[in-house]
């Protein structure tokens, strides 16, 4: 029989572990659904996840994708190791973007070594100033930060899709939703001819050994997992409580800004209106299969960044809606949560008798 | 165009019909969360019900079988998030939103083949009435039974929660579920029963979208409805009856915008648009300000895991 116990604390190596056991069932649970289409799915499922990345192109197109995940994830684990439910982080980088991407405006027709530094920090205040707002409305008016950063993420992108249909459309863009096109001045250098991958890189790394170092050096850090793990106990360790709401909202806003930054100076070149597939959701899930971890974060935004290049291939080869990189996306959260089970309780399977069992 | 008043009760009855998806929504999620559970994947749940009724009813051409099947698959999919959330005992708020990523993604993978395909005139009741009557025809007739359906649930709704033994069963669970527990409820099982029900009714809105309102079927097209419900319920502090009057506050919005773009207003669609989650926050701050107010309603465990030991 099987018998469940509460584990008194949590295996450290079971916690890294169950992220693998997730990914796995997953692969599992996708072939299962391919089957189900009508499709090879030992094929579709080498399509997904082997073809886009067998060459050197596939690759840099991977790291362009896991660029922006790791950034916003990185600025979200800071919020979720709090406590802090940021879910708007998909608004936060269109904010960045659109901020960001307004200096670019600016210095359309010009060019100079000082122009990008101006475009990426505008992104990221933008971001900031963007998640400020439900930490503010958290801290001093007691709202919910899920639903008020939420709204603000269709509020963001309506204003997005105003700016470039309206005011800053390219006036010689024959009335195509979109504006002029940046100056090289304004965009990310790449990072080799001929391939996609640029130096946006190098932000999300600085991001991961910056928020290491936050975490797990400084005394900010400290309070940030003490009040994780217990408000109670922050709040009588004498933690500014409010400061800190309205510092990691400001840190993973950043993040998130300049994640979008980096989208329209990299791979885009201008503001339109699909400027990202959901990145902001979908590192939500990133954080979490990195386990909040700035490391593991690197490693869950290359798998994360394989399913939306998967369900690209897919829809070339397979002609399946490139939909079904959520599907895997949700998935992988699902199983993940799942196996979490396996942290907090004892599974253990007992084979005895009737009165050894009583004893 | 005039502003007599039969084009204002026409006016009412189209506010009446775009909030329908709204208050099945939230009227929904309004009874899990009394329970205990907070559940945000009521868009994923939306969006399924929304193709699995229209994918019904382009196969089987019956509109009862697609309109129980959305409420079926409503109930499926939202079994997901209950076993999860109950039995395994993970992050309601982080199994929510998996719920929500993947029925979105689900629902365009299945609604592959039925994108562009025309729906089917679902049938009205009292078509007569409705243009023999001014002002009160249109807001009263001529309405699908979903929508009276809807009118009717968060009175329902109210009945069963303040009225009925399990209303109060499903309160205490939500309130204090230990002593529920220690009283002989089996408070797992209760939560599980109103998951599914929400579940249910996040489904049958999802089909009035995409049977009755826009009858066709287009990727993603709760477009934010499902978190605007979520909205309402807080909004509405976890009672029924404000669920429905902000649905139809939310609902008006909806419609002016419309007809405000039609007349030309020069305020930019954009910004009329951006106005329903504007002023959700709006309303949000102004209820959650007050925090005794909040609190009195709050359904105490709401998002808290509930573990008994064995």
């Amino acid at each position: 029989m099987i018998k469940i116990e509460k584990r008194n604390d949590v295996p450290m190596a079971l916690y890294f572990f169950t992220p693998f056991i997730a990914i796995i069932l997953t692969i599992l649970g996708g072939g299962i659904i391919f089957y189900i289409l009508g499709f090879n799915p030992i094929e579709a499922l080498k399509f997904y996840f082997i073809t886009p990345i067998s060459n050197l192109y596939g690759f840099s197109e991977l790291l362009l994708k896991a660029t922006p995940l790791c950034l916003i994830a990185i600025g979200l684990s800071f919020c979720f190791k709090s406590n802090n439910w940021n879910i708007g982080a998909e608004g936060q980088l269109t904010f960045g973007a659109i901020v960001g991407g307004g200096v670019a405006l600016l210095f359309y027709n010009q060019e100079g070594f000082y122009i990008l530094p101006l475009v990426i920090v505008a992104g990221a205040i933008g971001g900031m100033i963007f998640a400020l707002i439900p930490a503010i409305l958290k801290t001093y008016f007691n709202t919910n930060e899920i639903l008020v950063s939420l709204m603000l993420v269709y509020v963001s992108k309506l204003l997005l899709d105003y700016l470039v249909v309206g005011p800053w459309s390219n006036p010689e863009g024959f009335n195509f939703p979109e504006t002029r096109q940046f100056s090289d001045s304004s965009r990310m250098p790449l990072l080799f001819e001929g391939l996609r991958i640029h130096a946006g890189i190098f932000l999300a790394l600085a991001a991961v050994m910056l928020s290491w170092f936050i975490l797990y050096k400084t005394y900010l850090g400290f309070q940030i997992k003490v009040s994780g793990l217990s408000l109670k106990t922050a709040k009588y360790a004498g933690f500014k409580g409010k400061t800190m709401i309205l510092v990691v909202f400001m840190i993973s806003g950043a993040c998130a800004g300049l994640a979008g930054v980096g989208e329209i100076t990299g791979p885009i070149g201008q503001l339109h209106r699909m400027i990202s597939p959901d990145y902001g959701f979908t590192a939500i899930i990133v954080a979490f299969l990195g386990r909040l971890n700035p490391f593991g974060i690197i490693f869950a935004s290359l798998v994360v960044a394989l399913t939306y290049l998967g369900a690209e291939t897919a829809q070339i080869f397979l002609q399946i809606p490139k939909y079904t990189g959520q599907v895997f996306q949700g998935m992988i959260l699902f199983f993940l949560l799942a196996s979490d089970y396996l942290l907090f309780f004892k599974v253990k399977i007992l084979n005895l008798k009737k009165n050894e069992l009583r004893h | 165009m005039s502003l007599d008043i039969s084009f204002i009760g026409i006016l009412i009855g189209s506010i009446m019909a775009s909030s329908v998806p709204l208050i099945l929504a939230a009227s929904g999620e309004l009874v899990t969360e009394r329970s205990g559970v907070l559940n945000l994947g009521v868009e994923g749940m939306m969006i399924i019900g929304a193709i699995s009724g229209f994918a019904l009813m382009v196969i089987t051409d019956n509109l009862f079988i697609a309109i129980v099947g959305s409420m079926l698959s409503g109930v499926i999919i939202s079994l997901i998030f209950g076993f999860l959330s109950q039995s395994l005992l993970t992050n309601h708020v982080a199994t929510g939103l998996a719920l929500t990523i993947f029925g979105i993604g689900l629902s365009a993978m299945l609604g592959k083949n039925f994108v562009g395909i025309p729906g089917k005139e679902f049938p009205i009741l009292f078509s007569s009435l409705k243009e023999s009557i001014p002002f009160f025809g249109p807001i009263l007739f001529g309405h699908s039974i979903v929508l009276y359906f809807a009118f009717a649930l968060p009175f329902l709704t109210n009945y069963f929660l303040k009225k009925t033994k399990l209303g109060l069963v499903v309160r205490a669970v939500g309130d204090s579920p230990v002593s529920a527990s220690n009283q002989g409820i089996n408070v797992i099982l209760v939560r599980y029963c109103c998951i599914l029900y929400g579940g249910a009714m996040c489904g049958l809105a999802g089909a009035y979208l995409s049977l009755i309102y826009t009858p066709q079927w287009i990727e993603n097209m709760t477009a934010g409805r499902g978190w605007i419900a979520l909205a309402l319920v807080v909004f509405a502090t976890w009672s029924p009856i404000k669920v429905l009057i902000g649905a139809l506050i939310f609902g008006g919005i909806t419609i002016l915008q419309l007809h405000m773009q039609a007349i030309g207003f020069r305020i930019p669609v954009q910004f009329l648009s951006a106005l329903p989650y504007l002023m959700t926050i709006i309303v949000l701050v102004v209820i959650s300000r007050d925090s005794r107010k909040i609190k009195l309603n709050t359904p105490t465990s709401l998002g808290r895991i509930f573990y008994k030991e064995k």
